[in-house]
Protein backbone atom coordinates (compact mmCIF):
# COMPACT_ATOMS: atom_id res chain seq x y z
CA UNK A 1 0.00 0.00 0.00
CA UNK A 2 1.23 3.36 -0.92
CA UNK A 3 1.86 5.74 2.04
CA UNK A 4 2.33 9.29 -0.19
CA UNK A 5 6.16 8.84 0.15
CA UNK A 6 6.16 10.83 -2.94
CA UNK A 7 4.88 13.13 -1.91
CA UNK A 8 6.93 13.55 1.38
CA UNK A 9 10.23 13.29 -0.82
CA UNK A 10 9.33 16.64 -2.61
CA UNK A 11 8.12 18.26 0.75
CA UNK A 12 11.24 17.97 2.08
CA UNK A 13 12.90 18.26 -1.03
CA UNK A 14 11.30 22.05 -1.19
CA UNK A 15 11.74 22.76 1.91
CA UNK A 16 15.87 21.33 1.85
CA UNK A 17 16.25 23.60 -1.75
CA UNK A 18 14.27 26.76 0.08
CA UNK A 19 16.60 26.39 3.68
CA UNK A 20 19.96 26.08 1.62
CA UNK A 21 19.24 28.11 -1.20
CA UNK A 22 19.24 25.75 -3.93
CA UNK A 23 17.93 27.55 -7.39
CA UNK A 24 16.43 24.80 -8.96
CA UNK A 25 14.81 26.79 -12.73
CA UNK A 26 11.86 24.44 -13.29
CA UNK A 27 8.72 21.79 -11.32
CA UNK A 28 9.08 19.49 -9.40
CA UNK A 29 7.95 16.29 -10.44
CA UNK A 30 8.44 12.41 -10.24
CA UNK A 31 11.06 12.68 -13.04
CA UNK A 32 13.25 15.52 -11.24
CA UNK A 33 16.48 14.17 -11.12
CA UNK A 34 18.19 14.25 -7.98
CA UNK A 35 21.57 12.96 -7.86
CA UNK A 36 24.07 11.95 -10.76
CA UNK A 37 24.27 12.79 -14.21
CA UNK A 38 22.48 16.18 -14.54
CA UNK A 39 21.20 15.57 -10.95
CA UNK A 40 20.47 19.00 -8.87
CA UNK A 41 22.12 18.08 -5.83
CA UNK A 42 25.90 18.05 -5.05
CA UNK A 43 27.25 14.91 -2.88
CA UNK A 44 27.11 16.61 0.32
CA UNK A 45 23.57 18.28 -0.35
CA UNK A 46 22.64 14.92 -0.95
CA UNK A 47 23.90 13.84 2.60
CA UNK A 48 21.63 16.84 4.28
CA UNK A 49 18.75 15.71 2.21
CA UNK A 50 18.67 12.26 2.81
CA UNK A 51 19.31 13.16 6.67
CA UNK A 52 16.25 15.74 6.71
CA UNK A 53 14.37 12.65 4.90
CA UNK A 54 14.86 10.06 7.30
CA UNK A 55 14.03 12.72 10.05
CA UNK A 56 10.75 13.79 8.71
CA UNK A 57 9.78 9.67 8.22
CA UNK A 58 10.44 9.17 11.57
CA UNK A 59 8.54 12.24 12.45
CA UNK A 60 5.51 11.34 9.87
CA UNK A 61 5.34 7.60 10.44
CA UNK A 62 7.74 6.46 13.50
CA UNK A 63 9.98 4.23 11.30
CA UNK A 64 13.61 5.05 11.87
CA UNK A 65 15.14 4.43 8.57
CA UNK A 66 18.79 3.87 7.32
CA UNK A 67 17.84 4.88 3.32
CA UNK A 68 21.61 4.82 2.48
CA UNK A 69 22.22 1.25 3.01
CA UNK A 70 23.98 -1.54 1.40
CA UNK A 71 21.38 -2.45 -0.66
CA UNK A 72 20.61 1.32 -1.88
CA UNK A 73 24.16 1.37 -2.87
CA UNK A 74 24.26 -1.56 -5.23
CA UNK A 75 21.24 -1.07 -7.35
CA UNK A 76 21.83 -1.07 -10.74
CA UNK A 77 19.74 2.22 -10.60
CA UNK A 78 20.64 4.15 -7.87
CA UNK A 79 17.21 4.94 -5.35
CA UNK A 80 18.85 8.49 -5.19
CA UNK A 81 19.17 9.32 -8.67
CA UNK A 82 15.38 10.58 -8.72
CA UNK A 83 12.40 11.51 -6.89
CA UNK A 84 10.08 8.56 -8.18
CA UNK A 85 12.86 6.41 -7.89
CA UNK A 86 13.47 7.39 -3.89
CA UNK A 87 9.95 7.69 -3.09
CA UNK A 88 9.60 3.85 -4.42
CA UNK A 89 12.62 2.66 -2.47
CA UNK A 90 11.22 4.17 0.65
CA UNK A 91 7.98 2.57 0.32
CA UNK A 92 10.05 -0.89 -0.12
CA UNK A 93 11.89 -0.28 3.43
CA UNK A 94 8.69 0.61 5.01
CA UNK A 95 6.85 -2.34 3.98
CA UNK A 96 10.40 -4.56 5.15
CA UNK A 97 10.31 -2.94 8.23
CA UNK A 98 6.91 -3.97 9.54
CA UNK B 1 23.64 36.14 21.32
CA UNK B 2 21.35 34.06 22.91
CA UNK B 3 20.52 32.54 26.91
CA UNK B 4 19.16 29.16 26.33
CA UNK B 5 21.03 27.09 28.35
CA UNK B 6 23.30 24.72 25.96
CA UNK B 7 22.58 20.97 25.65
CA UNK B 8 25.53 18.97 26.02
CA UNK B 9 25.43 14.88 25.53
CA UNK B 10 27.91 13.00 27.57
CA UNK B 11 28.39 9.21 27.11
CA UNK B 12 29.29 6.71 29.96
CA UNK B 13 27.86 9.64 32.52
CA UNK B 14 27.26 7.43 35.46
CA UNK B 15 31.01 7.13 36.76
CA UNK B 16 34.50 8.15 36.36
CA UNK B 17 35.31 11.28 33.76
CA UNK B 18 31.88 11.28 32.37
CA UNK B 19 29.96 11.39 35.61
CA UNK B 20 32.57 14.42 36.97
CA UNK B 21 32.15 16.59 33.30
CA UNK B 22 28.07 15.89 33.96
CA UNK B 23 28.37 17.74 37.17
CA UNK B 24 30.69 20.40 36.16
CA UNK B 25 28.07 20.73 33.07
CA UNK B 26 25.14 20.57 35.38
CA UNK B 27 26.83 23.64 37.63
CA UNK B 28 27.44 25.54 34.83
CA UNK B 29 23.78 25.53 34.10
CA UNK B 30 23.62 23.59 30.74
CA UNK B 31 21.52 20.62 30.67
CA UNK B 32 22.85 17.56 30.24
CA UNK B 33 21.80 14.32 28.47
CA UNK B 34 23.71 11.10 29.34
CA UNK B 35 23.66 7.11 29.04
CA UNK B 36 25.80 4.27 30.41
CA UNK B 37 24.76 0.53 30.30
CA UNK B 38 23.54 0.68 34.22
CA UNK B 39 21.33 3.08 36.19
CA UNK B 40 23.04 6.17 37.47
CA UNK B 41 22.27 7.68 41.33
CA UNK B 42 22.43 11.34 39.70
CA UNK B 43 19.43 13.44 39.89
CA UNK B 44 19.27 16.58 38.62
CA UNK B 45 16.25 18.80 37.13
CA UNK B 46 18.37 19.33 33.81
CA UNK B 47 19.61 15.77 33.36
CA UNK B 48 18.20 12.86 31.94
CA UNK B 49 19.89 9.48 31.95
CA UNK B 50 19.09 6.95 29.30
CA UNK B 51 20.29 3.35 29.93
CA UNK B 52 22.06 1.55 27.02
CA UNK B 53 24.89 0.16 25.45
CA UNK B 54 26.15 2.58 23.05
CA UNK B 55 26.97 -0.11 20.09
CA UNK B 56 23.35 -0.78 20.57
CA UNK B 57 22.56 1.15 17.07
CA UNK B 58 18.81 1.37 18.14
CA UNK B 59 18.74 2.79 21.56
CA UNK B 60 21.09 5.26 20.44
CA UNK B 61 18.97 5.95 17.54
CA UNK B 62 16.41 6.23 20.08
CA UNK B 63 17.76 8.36 22.68
CA UNK B 64 19.28 11.17 20.01
CA UNK B 65 15.60 11.26 18.59
CA UNK B 66 14.31 11.82 22.14
CA UNK B 67 16.97 14.26 22.61
CA UNK B 68 15.84 16.40 19.28
CA UNK B 69 12.03 16.02 20.37
CA UNK B 70 13.02 17.15 24.27
CA UNK B 71 15.36 20.07 23.16
CA UNK B 72 15.45 20.45 19.71
CA UNK B 73 18.98 20.79 19.21
CA UNK B 74 22.10 19.33 20.54
CA UNK B 75 25.04 21.55 20.89
CA UNK B 76 28.15 19.18 22.34
CA UNK B 77 28.63 15.72 21.72
CA UNK B 78 31.56 14.26 24.08
CA UNK B 79 32.38 10.41 23.84
CA UNK B 80 33.18 9.27 26.33
CA UNK B 81 32.43 6.63 27.27
CA UNK B 82 34.94 3.55 26.72
CA UNK B 83 36.47 0.38 27.92
CA UNK B 84 39.89 -0.72 28.61
CA UNK B 85 41.52 -4.06 29.00
CA UNK B 86 45.45 -5.11 29.86
CA UNK B 87 46.35 -8.30 28.65
CA UNK B 88 49.40 -10.00 26.74
CA UNK B 89 47.66 -10.11 22.82
CA UNK B 90 48.72 -14.09 23.07
CA UNK B 91 46.51 -14.12 25.92
CA UNK B 92 43.64 -12.01 25.04
CA UNK B 93 40.23 -13.52 24.02
CA UNK B 94 38.45 -12.18 21.06
CA UNK B 95 35.69 -11.49 22.72
CA UNK B 96 37.80 -8.63 24.32
CA UNK B 97 38.39 -7.45 21.01
CA UNK B 98 34.76 -7.23 20.22
CA UNK B 99 33.65 -5.50 23.43
CA UNK B 100 36.45 -2.74 23.37
CA UNK B 101 35.96 -2.31 19.85
CA UNK B 102 32.15 -1.92 20.12
CA UNK B 103 32.08 0.22 23.19
CA UNK B 104 35.13 2.90 22.02
CA UNK B 105 34.58 2.69 18.43
CA UNK B 106 31.38 1.75 17.08
CA UNK B 107 29.66 3.55 20.42
CA UNK B 108 31.62 7.21 19.07
CA UNK B 109 30.74 6.37 15.72
CA UNK B 110 27.34 6.03 16.05
CA UNK B 111 26.80 8.86 18.57
CA UNK B 112 29.03 11.04 16.35
CA UNK B 113 26.77 9.85 13.25
CA UNK B 114 23.42 10.49 14.89
CA UNK B 115 23.98 13.65 17.02
CA UNK B 116 25.90 15.18 13.46
CA UNK B 117 22.87 14.83 11.66
CA UNK B 118 20.87 17.22 14.23
CA UNK B 119 24.01 19.53 14.18
CA UNK B 120 24.29 19.32 10.79
CA UNK B 121 20.48 21.34 10.71
CA UNK B 122 21.72 24.17 12.79
CA UNK B 123 24.94 24.34 11.32
CA UNK B 124 26.58 24.10 14.38
CA UNK B 125 28.21 21.78 17.30
CA UNK B 126 31.16 20.46 18.37
CA UNK B 127 32.39 17.21 19.03
CA UNK B 128 34.63 15.51 21.78
CA UNK B 129 35.94 12.57 21.71
CA UNK B 130 38.45 9.97 23.62
CA UNK B 131 41.54 8.75 23.05
CA UNK B 132 44.89 7.90 25.01
CA UNK B 133 48.22 8.25 25.54
CA UNK B 134 48.34 4.63 25.05
CA UNK B 135 47.85 5.27 21.49
CA UNK B 136 51.53 7.57 20.57
CA UNK B 137 52.82 5.57 23.49
CA UNK B 138 52.38 2.29 22.17
CA UNK B 139 52.25 0.53 25.17
CA UNK B 140 53.00 -2.89 25.50
CA UNK B 141 49.72 -5.08 26.90
CA UNK B 142 47.48 -2.54 25.49
CA UNK B 143 47.52 -3.47 22.12
CA UNK B 144 43.61 -3.60 21.41
CA UNK B 145 42.67 -1.01 23.72
CA UNK B 146 45.09 1.21 21.67
CA UNK B 147 44.23 0.06 18.23
CA UNK B 148 40.36 0.61 19.24
CA UNK B 149 41.60 4.04 20.84
CA UNK B 150 43.67 4.62 16.88
CA UNK B 151 40.65 3.94 15.42
CA UNK B 152 38.66 7.08 17.18
CA UNK B 153 41.61 9.15 16.11
CA UNK B 154 41.33 8.20 12.57
CA UNK B 155 37.70 8.59 12.93
CA UNK B 156 38.13 11.92 14.38
CA UNK B 157 40.24 13.55 11.78
CA UNK B 158 38.26 12.23 9.18
CA UNK B 159 34.62 13.47 10.35
CA UNK B 160 36.18 16.50 11.02
CA UNK B 161 36.96 17.16 7.28
CA UNK B 162 33.66 15.51 6.54
CA UNK B 163 31.31 17.70 8.73
CA UNK B 164 33.52 20.71 8.39
CA UNK B 165 31.45 22.45 5.89
CA UNK B 166 28.59 21.85 8.07
CA UNK B 167 29.69 24.14 10.65
CA UNK B 168 30.85 21.12 13.39
CA UNK B 169 34.13 20.48 14.57
CA UNK B 170 35.19 17.51 15.99
CA UNK B 171 38.38 16.76 18.17
CA UNK B 172 39.77 14.44 20.71
CA UNK B 173 41.04 14.33 24.09
CA UNK B 174 43.91 12.19 25.11
CA UNK B 175 44.25 11.65 28.77
CA UNK B 176 47.07 10.29 30.63
CA UNK B 177 45.95 7.66 33.91
CA UNK B 178 43.56 9.42 35.48
CA UNK B 179 42.62 7.85 38.54
CA UNK B 180 39.23 6.01 37.84
CA UNK B 181 37.47 2.58 37.96
CA UNK B 182 39.41 2.04 34.30
CA UNK B 183 42.68 1.24 35.63
CA UNK B 184 41.81 0.39 39.46
CA UNK B 185 43.42 -3.26 38.38
CA UNK B 186 46.44 -2.20 36.72
CA UNK B 187 49.34 -2.43 38.86
CA UNK B 188 51.02 0.25 40.60
CA UNK B 189 54.58 -0.57 38.95
CA UNK B 190 52.26 -0.50 35.25
CA UNK B 191 51.30 3.11 36.22
CA UNK B 192 54.75 3.91 37.50
CA UNK B 193 56.21 2.98 33.99
CA UNK B 194 54.07 4.56 32.06
CA UNK B 195 54.24 7.95 33.78
CA UNK B 196 57.66 8.02 33.36
CA UNK B 197 57.05 7.91 29.48
CA UNK B 198 55.62 11.41 29.90
CA UNK B 199 57.09 14.92 29.83
CA UNK B 200 55.75 15.54 33.02
CA UNK B 201 55.34 12.67 35.03
CA UNK B 202 52.53 12.65 37.27
CA UNK B 203 48.73 11.12 36.91
CA UNK B 204 46.19 13.18 35.38
CA UNK B 205 42.97 15.03 36.82
CA UNK B 206 39.26 15.19 35.79
CA UNK B 207 40.52 19.14 35.72
CA UNK B 208 43.08 18.59 33.27
CA UNK B 209 40.64 16.84 31.22
CA UNK B 210 37.42 19.12 31.06
CA UNK B 211 40.69 22.13 30.86
CA UNK B 212 41.20 20.31 26.95
CA UNK B 213 37.36 20.22 26.55
CA UNK B 214 36.41 23.55 27.30
CA UNK B 215 39.24 24.61 24.60
CA UNK B 216 37.58 22.51 22.08
CA UNK B 217 34.24 23.46 23.12
CA UNK B 218 34.82 27.52 23.21
CA UNK B 219 32.54 29.35 20.58
CA UNK B 220 36.26 31.02 20.22
CA UNK B 221 37.72 27.58 18.98
CA UNK B 222 35.44 27.07 15.48
CA UNK B 223 38.52 27.17 13.59
CA UNK B 224 40.22 24.17 15.73
CA UNK B 225 39.08 20.59 14.12
CA UNK B 226 40.56 17.15 13.50
CA UNK B 227 43.11 17.83 16.39
CA UNK B 228 44.36 15.23 19.26
CA UNK B 229 45.34 16.70 21.99
CA UNK B 230 47.53 14.47 24.41
CA UNK B 231 48.24 15.33 27.97
CA UNK B 232 51.45 15.18 30.19
CA UNK B 233 53.65 16.59 27.24
CA UNK B 234 53.13 13.05 25.17
CA UNK B 235 52.80 13.45 21.46
N1 LIG C 1 41.00 6.84 33.38
C1 LIG C 1 42.05 6.83 32.58
O1 LIG C 1 43.17 6.61 33.03
C2 LIG C 1 41.90 7.11 31.10
C3 LIG C 1 43.07 7.33 30.34
C4 LIG C 1 42.94 7.57 28.98
C5 LIG C 1 41.69 7.61 28.39
N2 LIG C 1 40.59 7.39 29.16
C6 LIG C 1 39.30 7.40 28.49
O2 LIG C 1 38.40 8.25 29.20
C7 LIG C 1 37.06 7.78 29.03
C8 LIG C 1 36.40 7.66 30.40
O3 LIG C 1 37.09 6.73 31.18
P1 LIG C 1 36.93 6.58 32.76
O4 LIG C 1 38.28 6.45 33.32
O5 LIG C 1 36.03 7.61 33.29
O6 LIG C 1 36.25 5.11 32.81
P2 LIG C 1 35.25 4.48 33.88
O7 LIG C 1 35.46 5.11 35.23
O8 LIG C 1 35.42 3.01 33.75
O9 LIG C 1 33.81 4.91 33.35
C9 LIG C 1 33.35 4.48 32.10
C10 LIG C 1 31.92 5.01 31.88
O10 LIG C 1 31.46 4.58 30.62
C11 LIG C 1 30.26 3.79 30.78
N3 LIG C 1 30.32 2.71 29.79
C12 LIG C 1 31.28 1.77 29.61
N4 LIG C 1 30.98 0.98 28.59
C13 LIG C 1 29.80 1.40 28.08
C14 LIG C 1 28.96 0.98 27.02
N5 LIG C 1 29.28 -0.07 26.23
N6 LIG C 1 27.81 1.64 26.79
C15 LIG C 1 27.46 2.70 27.58
N7 LIG C 1 28.22 3.16 28.58
C16 LIG C 1 29.37 2.51 28.84
C17 LIG C 1 30.31 3.32 32.24
O11 LIG C 1 29.01 3.11 32.79
P3 LIG C 1 28.30 1.65 32.80
O12 LIG C 1 29.28 0.72 33.42
O13 LIG C 1 27.06 1.86 33.61
O14 LIG C 1 27.99 1.33 31.38
C18 LIG C 1 30.95 4.52 32.93
O15 LIG C 1 29.99 5.51 33.19
C19 LIG C 1 37.18 6.46 28.27
O16 LIG C 1 36.91 6.66 26.92
C20 LIG C 1 38.61 6.05 28.48
O17 LIG C 1 39.09 5.21 27.46
C21 LIG C 1 40.66 7.15 30.50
Amino acid sequence: MSRGANKLVMQVLGDFLNEENIVFDGKLTEETRLFGGDGMLTSIQLVMFITSLEEEIEDEWDVMLTLADEKAMSRRVSPFSSIKYLADYIEEKINEYE
Amino acid sequence: MNNRPRVIVITGSRKGIGRFLTEHYLESGDIVVGCSRSKTDLEHDKYTHFILDVSDEIAVKRMVSSVRKLFSTIDILINNAGMASMNHFLLTPKATVEKLFSTNFTGTFLFSREVAKLMSKKKKGKIVNFSTVAVPLNLEGEAVYAASKSAVVSLTKILAKEVGEMGITVNAVGPTPVYTDLIKTVPKNKIGELLNQQAIKRLGTFEDVLNVIEFFINPKSEFITGQVVYLGGVS
